[in-house]
């Protein structure tokens, strides 16, 4: 049996995606910024992704820039916010330990850069309260930085609280939505977002493309500089058949929120409970306001790159928080983050479904996942230890 | 999996000399939980041969892979034959291994020597200390 388990990862296009891209490919070449008709009819259809990108999040069409993805949103986002502050003489940025790494990376270059970083602690539910936000905003902050749903754990934050938190101190609200849109309800204007980033690859769309939304009158600075294409904040000519191939899976996937939430849920939480069930495990972020499609877990005694290794050959496509797939020696620094001690952070799995997934493969993923387990359990002294007694359990 | 050579895959799927011996002649522990990878070595020494050898890992597929095959190379072999095995030999038995999980197949020597150390002590033989001085470095310091 061959599961694809990694959507969190990125996803298999859509057909839809696909029959836009290759419709425009054949049909429109045009460069959008030449003049003639076959420049113009780019232009148009330029347009019309641009207006129906904006109806998906509820924005207006001026307020949409295209980007290559969530990294470069996210850093525009941030940089932007920053230089806004930076002429304000507001110089704090609020975010969280369990961000992207395009977020935090881009929050180390502005803190090289003067800028004052707090990384709000996460509770080992994996959800930031609005009041630790509140708490955290002073008169020198200019950006409120927190991810919509986080990218190992799937924890969907209180956005439109903590957008309101903002609101109410006039600071700039940015959320990482990269693995949100297309899974959960998102309309920037009800809650209260200011700037937000997106990729289409996690929504069944194409990669090397996505949206940065961002508030009219919050004004952009370049990451690419160039042409005045995107208003003349992003350079470069637009990459059309993947912006039109986004906006196909992105409405698409919106339209389709309530029914994948039906599907997705029940089998999500079947995974959870039977590899609830493995002795010395944790589910990792909160049970119930979570991605619909998300499943991870942490297996005392064992690491998670061989599980991950192993399960592939058993045809399950998964992944793991786990040091030894980064090249690092740190575990994630999402499962550190809520307080998992390294040892049991190296033992994690991250299971992320998508419509395909039948009961079937749910059944065969609890199966094997067992099976792995036990087998690494039983040639690992670390485990071994714990059993006779010369080492103690940390799980239950 | 391109990231493993098909033998790393072999000896990571179908690990060799897995297991324990309970009554082992010297037993090697190095690395520790917080880093991700232990690895335990039971060696059993007859007239300075190594007559048996078992190891437990735990630690991600390079790991498992480079004990399974430093078990191998050194079934059968004289203690000192043993001491000698590099982990670049390891490395290269393996067909090679990417370059952030050399440390793998370092832990592998280093489980071996730290067994060999184990059995000295235990069996009261002489030996030059300066030889298993750099062992130490990946012993427990969890936290």
């Amino acid at each position: 049996m061959k599961i694809y388990a990694d959507n969190a990862a990125t996803t298999a296009m859509s057909e839809a995606a696909i029959e836009a891209m290759t419709k425009c490919m054949r049909e429109i070449y045009g460069n959008p910024s030449s003049l003639h008709t076959v420049g113009q009819t780019a232009m148009e259809e330029l347009d019309r992704a641009r207006e129906e990108a904006a109806s998906l999040l509820g924005c207006r069409a001026d307020e949409i820039t295209f980007t290559s993805g969530g990294s470069e949103s996210d850093t525009q986002a941030l940089t932007s916010a920053a230089a806004i502050g930076e002429r304000k003489g507001k110089k704090h940025i609020i975010s969280t330990a369990f961000e992207h790494h395009a977020i935090l990376h881009t929050l180390d270059a502005l803190k090289k850069r003067g800028f004052e970083i707090t990384l709000l602690p996460v509770p080992e539910n994996g959800l930031i309260s609005p009041d630790a936000v509140r708490d955290a905003i002073r008169e020198d902050t200019c950006l409120v930085s927190v991810m919509f749903a986080n990218n190992e754990i799937g924890t969907i934050q209180p956005i439109r609280e903590i957008g309101a938190v903002c609101r109410e101190r006039g600071v700039i609200f940015h959320t990482d939505a990269v693995q949100a849109v297309g899974h959960v309800h998102i309309n920037v204007v009800d809650d209260n977002i200011d700037m937000l980033s997106l990729s289409a690859h996690k929504f069944h769309g194409p990669k090397g493309v996505g949206i940065l939304y961002a508030k009219k009158g919050i004004r952009l600075s370049n990451v690419i500089f160039g042409g005045a294409q995107e208003k003349g904040k992003r350079a470069g000519t637009e990459n059309l058949p993947a912006i039109v191939g986004m906006v196909a899976a992105m409405k698409e996937a919106c339209d389709g929120i309530d029914k994948a939430k039906d599907y997705l849920i029940p089998r999500r939480d079947r995974l959870i409970d039977g590899l609830s069930k493995i002795s010395h495990s944790i589910v990792n972020g909160d049970r119930d306001s979570r991605l619909p499609g998300n499943v991870h877990m942490c297996f005392e005694g064992i690491e998670g790159e061989s599980l991950l290794l192993l399960l592939d050959d058993r045809g399950i496509s998964a992944s793991s928080g786990s040091a030894c797939t980064s090249g690092s020696l740190d575990p994630s620094h999402v499962l550190l983050s809520i307080g998992r001690p390294h040892e049991i952070a190296h033992g994690s799995l991250r299971l992320t479904l998508d419509e395909s997934i039948t009961d079937e493969a749910v059944d065969y993923m609890i199966k094997n996942v067992e099976e792995v387990v036990s087998y690494l359990r039983k040639i690992s002294p670390l485990w071994n230890e714990k059993v006779s007694g010369e080492r103690e359990f940390i799980l239950n | 999996m391109a990231l493993y050579s098909e033998k790393v895959m072999d000896h990571f799927k179908n690990p060799r000399n897995v297991g324990t011996i309970e009554d082992a002649s010297g037993v090697g522990t190095v690395g520790n939980a917080k880093c991700g990878d232990i690895m335990k070595i039971y060696l059993k020494i007859e007239d300075n041969i190594i007559v048996d050898v078992k190891f437990e890992t735990f630690g991600c597929g390079s790991a498992i892979a480079s004990s399974s095959m430093a078990t191998v190379m050194i079934k059968g072999k004289s203690v000192d034959e043993a001491l000698e095995l590099s982990n670049k030999a390891v490395a290269e038995a393996l067909d090679g291994l990417p370059k952030h999980k050399m440390h793998c197949s370092l832990l592998a020597e280093e489980a071996i020597k730290a067994a060999v150390k184990d059995y000295y002590d235990k069996a009261g033989i002489e030996y030059d200390h300066e030889m298993f001085k750099d062992l130490g470095e990946h012993d427990e310091d969890e936290d």
